[in-house]
């Protein structure tokens, strides 16, 4: 699917905001609901990675789970899916988690 | 090249402009491979030495890190590593371009929609009814995104709307930067239509903005009807579903109640249209639509 030209996205902001440095570790955050696969973001990591900056980088991936506020009854619900309801049965669902798709940091080796 | 993806990283993008067989090519986001680096970091490490010391001693105890560690362990023994906060999105810049489209779209009153669904739904066919029907009406343009082949554009010429093909090649979506390029060929005019056919996919279009004003989902009977459930993020992302070829449906297993119903699962607000671009059946309330999304009472109401 898409996984690939996220990964490139990923190595070209880092080796751009590395500027020349060498990256020890690269860490991402990753929503449940993003529909992003992290196990074929770390297999195509390492191939996207080579001969860059990042070239050997550890990967690091913080999933975080899907979480929405009832419009209805103001309760939070944690979704596993992009949709799903409120205990109360309401599907008005404002979510509030689960959706990221960030890069957190990077760490540079400096001598 | 992954494996689950199947897009590989040398992706060529290539926009063909139909009028006039004028062709651009794109690279895809630039390839960190041509940034060289340094790959000296550590190895000139070294401790040095401030107590003076008698090279004429037998017994190189004292200064044995001078000489006998390894450059490797060296480096390891005088390396720091500093976190940096990026905080960034990583479809920051598909993003942000698609925003421009958004704003040059409206500044122009153009309606742009993202059409978007499985490889075979009836989206071109679609298209060319819909141009042949209402073209005396509203100026229509038409972006086609397909990995191969200019026939989709070909078949929009035909039915009379000008059309610019983007060939992804392995890429299984539009891009933001992508729509760009199509619009500087077309240069679509004030209060126009612009229909932009996705590749073939419910899942990756759903992630990549083109700064469309509402992504459209068409699905036909010979589909299941339990797709919105299979592919949430699409029919979360889209304002309308299309169920095509329903001119079919007395042939196959397709409960429309329970599509829609399962839609409205993912998405409550979803509208849906149920329609045959063959027999014209339901695209009076397609033709409808459009016009309420155009914010214009200047389309023609529909056989
Ligand atoms: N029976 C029937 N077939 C249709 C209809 N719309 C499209 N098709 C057929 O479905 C096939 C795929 O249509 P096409 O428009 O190319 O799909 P796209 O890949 O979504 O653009 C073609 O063979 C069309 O003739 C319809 O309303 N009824
Ligand atoms: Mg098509
Ligand atoms: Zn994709
Ligand atoms: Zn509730």
């Amino acid at each position: 699917m898409h996984e690939m030209g996220i990964t490139q996205s990923i190595v070209a902001i880092v080796v751009e905001q590395a500027a020349g440095r060498k990256v020890t570790r690269v860490t991402l955050e990753i929503g449940k609901l993003a529909a992003v696969m992290p196990d074929a973001i770390r297999f195509c990591f390492d191939v996207v990675a080579q001969g860059s900056a990042l070239d050997g980088a550890a990967l690091d991936i913080v999933e975080i789970p899907g979480r929405a506020r009832c419009l209805d009854c103001g309760g939070e619900v944690m979704l596993a899916e992009v949709f799903g309801h409120c205990a109360c049965g309401s599907r008005r669902l404002e979510r509030l988690a689960g959706e990221e798709l960030n890069i957190k940091s990077m760490e540079l080796e400096t001598a | 090249m992954c494996t689950t993806c199947g897009c590989d990283d040398g992706a060529k993008i290539t926009v063909t402009n139909l009028q006039t067989g004028q062709q651009d090519h794109m690279e895809r986001a630039a390839s960190p491979q041509a940034h060289p680096h340094d790959h000296h970091h550590g190895d000139g490490h070294h401790h040095g030495h401030d107590h003076p010391h008698d090279h004429d001693h037998p017994h190189d105890h004292d200064h044995h890190h001078d000489h006998a560690e390894s450059p490797a362990l060296a480096a390891v023994a005088g390396l720091h590593a500093v976190t940096v906060d990026l905080e960034r999105a990583i479809l920051d810049k598909n993003d942000r371009l698609a925003e421009r489209n958004r704003a040059w779209f409206e500044g122009r009153e153009i309606l742009a929609l993202n059409l978007v669904s499985s490889s075979g739904a009836g989206k071109t066919t679609l298209l060319e009814r819909t141009i042949r029907d209402l073209k005396s009406e509203i100026a229509i343009n038409v972006i086609e995104g397909d990995q191969q082949t200019l026939n989709d554009a070909e078949r929009i010429k035909a039915a009379g709307a000008p059309a610019v093909q983007v060939n992804t090649g392995t890429g299984c979506h539009l891009e933001a930067d992508m729509v760009r390029r199509g619009l500087d060929f077309l240069r679509p005019a004030f209060g126009s239509l612009l229909m932009i056919e996705n590749v073939g996919n419910l899942v990756c279009p759903a992630l990549f903005d083109l700064g469309e004003r509402a992504k459209v989902v068409v699905l036909s009977v010979t589909e299941g009807d339990d797709k919105p459930l299979k592919y949430p993020h699409m029919f979360k992302a889209a304002e309308l579903m299309i169920i095509s070829k329903i001119d079919l449906a007395p042939h196959v297993d397709f409960d429309l109640d329970r599509c829609e119903a399962m839609a409205r699962e993912v998405n409550p607000g979803i509208r849906s249209i149920r329609l045959s671009a063959r027999t014209g059946e339901g695209l009076g309330d397609w033709y409808e639509w459009l016009r309420q999304a155009r914010g214009s009472a200047a389309l023609p109401a529909a056989e």
